[in-house]
């Protein structure tokens, strides 16, 4: 990386104004869009819309997926990265290249097939049922518990690659002979696992199961292709945002009840992301 | 300068250890692991992409157990997949009213999957050229350069995978709809179709070339899903590239420009020769993401029939019941998905290639 004072590379005025107006145009200008609607809003408007129960429900639905997918991805990435760099097995190559098809495959396509094929299974079966099976719990209350699953299992698979991916690196890179040493000094592989393993992971996890989580709750393509889309029951965020834009009864107020809702999805997102960042570096800080 | 990681598995096996450092569990491990593997990735990637081609081609679950059913259903199943694409011609003046109801609804069908499958290609081809420029501008600027608020700009390119496709298309709703901020102006502007552009003389202008087909109005109109395309998948190419060009620093650059090169001779004989492989593949994902966008794209397209793209056709296909025809959009979609797979691993391939040959150039 050079460092010095004068650059005689050309090109900067063209390259970065270009990109510049680009970007403000496509991405940044839509975006202030966003925040100048909002703002619009009076506070009791904000709040009357967000608290809607239709639209709590939907939160609850949105977040605890994801969160669920994204926790489970965290369990079972880690299973599958270790497995993928510590042992050889036949189709090993196959398996590791395929972990990306979440990422390549459109999430209709996804839905359209998880749909179809998991649609018996009996806990994600959808019934003619008069009576919907509802949580019980507190949190989840009054959300169906078919869909909840359903919709958990859609997020998994569309949050697959990024745990896998943030760790598989680390586990590539790591020192076996540390480990060797470890192991000849009496140390048990639940020690290993907890003293020199995980340190070394947790940064990486945590920002691939981010990752995960902030995909899982932006996630609509596949979704509706699986959940009932009931709502109040089995509805998520960005479906009643969709919703609320194609109400034809006063567009202007739906129109400024998605913002709303949107909004709160965007600065949960961005909470996330900014989170990892500060992690990131942190966990940059501590090493160096 | 520190060498970029190379993209290949350093063989770090634990059945590879020495007997005597093996622990006891190691095997079991191995076995627990493997098999979870195995069977989870199956579940999870491998039986759903292979179900999209089961439905497609209409092949029963039964045909797995019997050999002569999957015969007939693969050969009742192929025309009827080509059929979900073009309807062959018929007579339908001789056939019985049902039938030609029938068959003239499957040929408008057809007609509305071909013309989905255009508008996604139509879109790719806008949204890919204009998101390579700008992703090899901003990795230019950003990485040959230093500059207040880099950092910034940087992570400005990541914005887009922080928002939901959907709240994507609402921003776009939310700036030029009817209601919007720049709504008077935008349900007014008239703006050319690109494929309507045709030879029409020189008795109307001076310019022989020109549009037959002008539409009115930016959201609900193919100008939208351009729009929410481009925001969709602007980060894809730049992101390709800027850790490369990163680690690549400017000094083989710097030495063109002493030797007499002019700024476009070195852009084409030295950046983009080392850079071509992240190109390539960043272009890929860009694309294979533009033709799959579903969220931000349903927003914006105001479901109407000549408005789909081959995600929206699928849902459409699908709400109607027809699944063997979702599915057998779907399949297309689904290929393009496993050819960039496919690419990634033939690039990852070369771009491990071209790292090593130039280790022993140093070397």
């Amino acid at each position: 990386m050079s460092s010095r004072p004068a650059n005689i590379l050309p090109g900067f005025g063209l390259s970065f104004g270009y990109a510049s107006l680009y970007m403000s145009l496509l991405v940044l200008i839509p975006l202030a869009g966003l925040g100048l609607k909002t703002s619009n809003l009076s506070w009791d408007q904000f709040r009357n819309t967000i608290t809607n129960p239709h639209v709590m429900a939907a939160y609850k639905l949105s977040f605890s997926a994801a969160l669920a997918a994204a926790l489970l991805n965290g369990v079972f990435g880690t299973v599958i990265a270790w497995t993928l760099v510590r042992y050889r097995f036949p189709g090993r190559k196959f398996f590791d290249a395929i972990i990306d098809l979440p990422f390549a495959m459109p999430t209709a396509v996804a839905g359209l097939t998880f749909g179809d094929l998991y649609g018996y299974v009996p806990l994600l079966a959808r019934t003619a049922d008069a009576q919907p099976w509802t949580f019980e719990i507190y949190g989840l209350y009054g959300l169906d518990v078919r869909d909840w699953c359903r919709v958990t299992v859609m997020l998994t698979f569309v949050g697959l690659p990024y745990v896998i991916r943030s760790i598989q690196p680390i586990l590539q890179d790591w020192d076996m002979e540390t480990e060797q040493a470890a192991m000849s000094l009496g140390a048990g592989p639940a020690t290993i696992m907890r003293r020199l393993i995980a340190p070394e992971i947790w940064p990486a996890w945590i920002s691939g199961v981010a990752l995960a989580f902030a995909r899982g709750v932006g996630e609509y393509g596949s979704i509706i292709f699986i959940a009932s889309n009931i709502p109040g029951l089995s509805q998520i965020a960005p479906q009643l945002i969709l919703d609320r834009i194609y109400d034809p009864i006063d567009p202007e107020k739906k129109i400024a009840a998605a913002t709303a809702i949107a909004v709160v999805m965007l600065i949960v997102s961005l909470i996330v992301l900014l989170l990892l960042n500060g992690l990131d570096y942190l966990s940059r800080r501590h090493r160096a | 300068m520190s060498a970029p990681a190379p993209v290949v598995i350093a063989p770090t096996d634990a059945s590879v250890l020495p007997a005597h450092l093996r622990h006891p569990t190691a095997a079991i491990g191995k076995w627990i692991g493997v098999s979870f593997t195995v069977l989870f990735l199956t579940a999870m990637i491998i039986l759903p992409a292979a179900n999209i081609f089961r439905q497609a081609f209409g092949i029963s679950w039964e045909s797995l157990r019997s050999p002569s059913q999957l015969v007939e259903d693969v050969k009742a199943g192929v025309p009827r997949y080509f059929q979900v694409f073009r309807m062959p011609e018929q007579d339908s003046s001789t056939m019985a009213r049902p039938e030609r109801r029938k068959y003239q609804s499957a040929r408008a069908q057809a007609e509305k999957t071909r013309s989905a499958i255009g508008m996604t290609l139509g879109i790719a081809a806008i949204v890919v050229p204009l998101n390579l420029l700008f992703g090899l501008a901003a990795a230019w600027a950003v990485t040959k350069f230093r500059f207040r608020g880099r950092t910034l700009f940087v992570s400005l390119i990541d914005l887009p995978f922080a928002v939901s496709p959907v709240v994507a298309g609402l921003i776009f709703v939310l700036l030029m709809g009817r209601v919007g901020f720049c709504g008077d102006w935008a349900t007014k502007i008239s703006w050319p179709v690109p494929t309507s552009l045709e030879w029409q003389g020189f008795a109307q202008s001076w310019i022989p070339l020109g549009f037959s087909n002008w539409q009115r109005g930016i959201i609900f109109t193919p100008f939208a899903i351009a729009l929410a395309s481009i925001f969709v998948t602007f980060p894809f190419i730049a992101r390709a590239l800027i850790p490369l060009m990163q680690n690549q620093g400017t000094e083989q650059e710097q030495a063109a420009l002493t030797l007499g090169a002019g700024g476009w001779r070195m852009f084409f004989k030295v950046t983009l020769p080392q850079i071509k492989w992240a190109l390539l593949y960043g272009t890929i994902l860009c694309l294979a993401r533009c033709v799959g966008e579903f969220g931000a794209v349903s927003v914006v397209s105001g479901s109407t029939d000549p408005n789909d793209t081959m995600p929206l056709r699928i849902e459409k296909l699908w709400q109607e019941y027809n699944t063997q025809a979702a599915f057998s959009v779907a399949s297309l979609l689904a290929v393009v998905s496993v050819m960039t797979l496919l690419l990634k691993i033939v690039i990852e391939k070369r771009a491990a290639a071209q790292f090593s040959d130039k280790k022993q150039e140093a070397q």
